[in-house]
C-alpha cells in the first residue's frame, strides 16, 4: 500500500476563488476542521504567495500575516505550509512566516526558472522549514527540461520538488511523464509532489497516474476551492486514494464534512467547468487568470473568452495578470500599438497547441 | 521632480560642446554583454568619446570587439584603468556588484566619476528624467534596476500632477534576457525599485513585481504602474504629464512607448509600457538592458555636459 503527504491549499489557492477576501473567521473555520479531518499540511497565503495583495492581483481583506497567524492558532496535528512566488515576495515575507508558525514554504517559479528560487528554498532550510520547490505550468515544459528544473530545486535544498499543474492542462499520461522524468534524475531522498487543477474535470485522475508514477506529495482543495474551475478536491482525493489503496492519514468522513458543511457555505461560486475553466486547460493558460479575465471583460465592455484566447497567443505566464488589463483595454480600441495582422484568430486546436506544449 | 530643468541645461550645453568640439574623455569597465552594449552607444556621442574599455578576461569578445572598433582594450582590470596614460574623466562599471564595492573607493581616490550599472546600490540611485540634476555633482551614480528606469518616471509624472499614495509595477522580461545575477538576487530587484518608486517617484507606498517570460520567440520588456491617485485629481492633466514624461524618456530610449492610453478607473490610473532595445549590440527584445545602458550614456552625457560648463564659467 502506498502512502502520499495530502497538502490542502483551500485557503491558499482557495484565496483566488474568493477574490483574496478571506476573513479570519473562515480561516480558523476551515484550518480548524482540516486539522480535525486529519489533513497533514493546510496552506495559507494569498492566491498568489506571501506578498501577493496588490492592484495585480488583488488586495487582501486581511493582512495575510493575520490569517496565518489564525490558522496556526487553531492547528493541533496538522502543520501549516505557505507558498511564496520569487519577483512577488521577499525573503523578509517568509522569515515573517516562519515567525507566525509556518513550518513549509512552495516557492514556485515557472517551469523554466528554477534558478530564481535557491534564495529563498536556502533561507527555509536555514530557518528550519521544509523546503519544497513548485514548477508551475508544468504542461509548458517537456518532461526532461521539467526535471533539470527540478533538479536545479533539490540541488537549492528542496525536499520535495513539485509537477504543478497551474492551467489544468495536463492530461494523465503527461502528468505521469512529468513525474517518472523527475524521478529518474532526483536523489532518492527528495520526493515529488502533483499539483492538479480541474480546468480538464482531471485533476483526481491525474493525481492518482502521479501517485503509480512515483508522487508521494498531492495536493488538494476542499470543495475544489481555487483557481480556474478549481483544485482536485481534497474530500474527492481522500475518497478516491482509500479505494485505490493509497493512504492518506485523512479521515475521509471527516473530509467529506468538511467540504460539505464548513467550505461550501463560504464559496462564492461552486467550482465548475465553464467556458472559460475549460479554455483555460484547453489552451493551457494560467488557472488563476479566470477572475481576472472576467473583471476585465465587464470593465471594458470586451469578449471575456477573446481575452483570454490573447493572453493565451502573448504566452503570458503565472504573475502576468496585468497583461489581462492591457488585452482588454486594447480589445476596447484603447490601444496604441501597430495593430498586430489577424486580430480575431479562432480557438483552433491549432491555436490551442501553440500555447499548449514547447514540445511540439 | 521635473526633468526639464536637465534638458535646458544639456540644450545649452550642446552648443558649448559644438562650439569647442571636445569631447569628455570615459571608459568602460566591464566587457560581458551590458559593457558591450554600452560601448556601441558611447562611440555614437557628440558628448563622450570612449578611450578604453577594460576587462579581466584577456579572452573576452568584448575586448576584441573594442579593438576592432579601434578603442583601447585591456584586460588588466582597473589597475590598468587607474595607470592608464589616455585620460577619462567618467567611468561606466559593468561589471558586478562585488566587482563595483570594490571599485568604487579606488575610482573616487582617483578623482574619477563613476555610473554604476551593477546592483551594488553604493551612490545615489538616479533616473536621468527625474532626479539627475540633484545629483551631477556625486561622485558616483547608481541606476537602480532596468524596472526602476521604466517605471519610476511614470509615477514621478503622476506624483508632478496629484498625490499618490501607492504606485506599483510589474515588470516581464525574456527569460534570455535575465542574467545569473539578476536570478540569484530577485529580492533586490523588488526591494531597490519599491523603494526607487518612493524615493525617486514620489509615492507614499510603492511595490514592484518582477516576472521572468521564456517564451520563444522572447518576449519585449514591457511594464505596468498602477498609480492610485489623489482625492479630485485632474485625470487630463495626468495623462498629458504622463504622455509627455514618455516623450522625455524616449528621447534617451527610443524604443520606450505607450501600448495604450492610460486607464483610469477606480480612483487609480494604469499605464502600460513597452521596451524595444535598440539592438546596439543586445537583442531587441531586451528592452530590460537597453535602457539601462542607455540610462548610462543618457547620466554620463549629463555629467560630461555639468562638468564642461563647470570649466567655461
Amino acid at each position: 500500500m502506498s502512502r502520499i503527504t495530502v497538502v490542502d491549499s483551500t485557503l491558499r489557492d482557495g484565496s483566488h476563488a474568493k477574490r483574496h477576501r478571506l476573513t479570519v473567521e473562515q480561516v480558523r473555520a476551515v484550518a480548524g476542521a482540516l486539522d480535525g479531518a486529519g489533513v497533514p499540511w493546510i496552506e495559507v497565503s494569498h492566491g498568489d504567495g506571501l506578498g501577493g495583495s496588490s492592484l495585480n492581483y488583488g488586495l487582501s481583506l486581511v493582512d495575510e500575516r493575520e490569517l496565518i497567524a489564525a490558522a496556526a492558532d487553531v492547528l493541533t496535528t496538522s502543520r501549516l505550509a505557505v507558498l511564496l512566488l520569487p519577483g512577488i515576495g521577499t525573503k523578509d515575507d517568509l522569515t515573517r512566516a516562519r515567525d507566525l508558525g509556518a513550518a513549509l514554504v512552495r516557492v514556485a517559479t515557472h517551469c523554466t526558472e528554477a534558478d530564481i528560487a535557491p534564495q529563498h528554498l536556502g533561507l527555509a532550510r536555514d530557518l528550519g522549514m521544509t523546503a519544497v520547490g513548485f514548477l508551475m505550468m508544468a504542461h509548458l515544459a517537456p518532461p526532461e527540461a521539467l526535471a533539470e528544473q527540478a533538479r536545479i530545486m533539490a540541488d537549492a535544498g528542496a525536499e520535495v520538488v513539485y509537477v504543478t499543474d497551474s492551467a489544468g492542462a495536463l492530461l494523465p499520461a503527461r502528468a505521469a511523464e512529468r513525474v517518472e522524468a523527475l524521478r529518474a534524475v532526483l536523489p532518492a531522498e527528495v520526493e515529488i509532489g502533483f499539483h492538479g487543477h480541474m480546468n480538464l474535470d482531471l485533476g483526481v485522475a491525474n493525481s492518482i497516474a502521479a501517485v503509480r508514477a512515483g508522487a508521494t506529495w498531492v495536493d488538494g482543495a476542499t470543495c475544489g476551492m481555487g483557481a480556474g474551475a478549481g483544485n482536485t478536491p481534497t474530500e474527492v482525493l481522500a475518497a478516491v486514494c482509500d479505494l485505490e489503496g493509497i493512504e492518506t492519514g485523512i479521515d475521509t468522513f471527516a473530509a467529506m464534512d468538511v467540504a460539505e458543511d464548513v467550505v461550501r457555505p463560504i464559496l462564492d461560486r461552486l467550482p465548475f467547468v465553464g467556458r472559460s475553466s475549460l479554455l483555460l486547460g484547453y489552451c493551457g493558460v494560467y488557472g488563476s487568470f479566470l477572475l481576472h479575465a472576467e473583471q476585465a471583460a465587464k470593465r471594458f465592455g470586451v469578449s471575456e473568452k477573446e481575452i483570454l484566447l490573447e493572453v493565451g497567443r502573448r504566452k503570458a505566464v503565472g504573475g502576468q495578470e496585468d497583461m489581462i488589463v492591457e488585452v482588454g483595454a486594447e480589445l476596447a480600441g484603447l490601444g496604441l500599438r501597430q495593430p498586430r495582422g489577424t486580430g480575431g484568430v479562432p480557438p483552433t486546436s491549432a491555436a490551442g497547441a501553440a500555447t499548449h506544449s514547447r514540445e511540439a | 521632480m521635473d526633468g526639464n530643468g536637465e534638458t535646458d541645461t544639456g540644450f545649452v550645453a550642446d552648443l558649448e560642446v559644438n562650439l569647442t568640439g571636445t569631447r569628455q574623455p570615459c571608459m568602460v569597465l566591464g566587457t560581458g554583454n551590458i559593457g558591450t552594449d554600452l560601448m556601441a552607444k558611447l562611440l555614437r556621442s557628440d558628448v563622450l568619446e570612449l578611450s578604453a574599455v577594460v576587462g579581466i578576461d584577456p579572452a573576452s569578445p568584448g575586448l576584441a570587439r573594442a579593438r576592432e572598433a579601434g578603442i583601447e582594450a585591456s584586460a588588466s582590470g582597473i589597475d590598468w584603468l587607474l595607470g592608464a596614460a589616455s585620460p577619462a574623466t567618467i567611468v561606466f562599471d559593468a561589471t558586478s556588484a562585488a566587482a563595483h564595492r570594490d571599485h568604487a573607493p579606488r575610482l573616487a581616490a582617483a578623482g574619477l566619476r563613476s555610473v554604476d550599472l551593477t546592483p551594488a546600490q553604493l551612490g545615489p540611485s538616479v533616473v536621468p528624467v527625474v532626479n539627475l540634476g540633484d545629483h551631477l555633482d556625486a561622485p558616483e551614480i547608481n541606476l537602480i534596476t532596468c524596472g526602476g528606469q521604466a517605471t519610476i518616471p511614470i509615477v514621478a509624472a503622476v506624483a508632478r500632477v496629484t498625490d499618490v499614495p501607492y504606485a506599483e509595477m510589474i515588470s516581464a522580461v525574456a527569460s534570455l534576457s535575465a542574467g545569473p545575477g539578476t536570478r540569484a538576487n530577485i529580492d533586490e530587484f523588488t526591494r531597490a525599485t519599491a523603494r526607487g518608486l518612493e524615493e525617486i517617484g514620489g509615492a507614499a507606498r510603492g511595490k514592484a513585481i518582477i516576472v521572468l517570460n521564456p517564451a520563444d520567440p522572447p518576449i519585449l520588456m514591457r511594464n505596468t504602474v498602477y498609480c492610485t491617485l489623489g482625492a479630485g485629481a485632474d485625470q487630463a492633466a495626468v495623462a498629458a504629464s504622463i504622455t509627455a514624461m514618455v516623450a522625455e524618456v524616449a528621447t534617451y530610449v527610443p524604443g520606450y512607448r505607450l501600448t495604450t492610453e492610460p486607464v483610469f478607473d477606480d480612483g487609480r490610473v494604469s499605464v502600460f509600457l513597452e521596451v524595444t532595445g535598440a539592438g546596439d549590440f543586445l537583442p531587441p527584445y531586451a528592452g530590460n538592458l537597453d535602457i539601462m545602458t542607455a540610462a548610462a550614456v543618457r547620466v554620463g552625457e549629463e555629467l560630461a555636459r555639468a562638468g564642461l560648463l563647470e570649466g567655461v564659467a
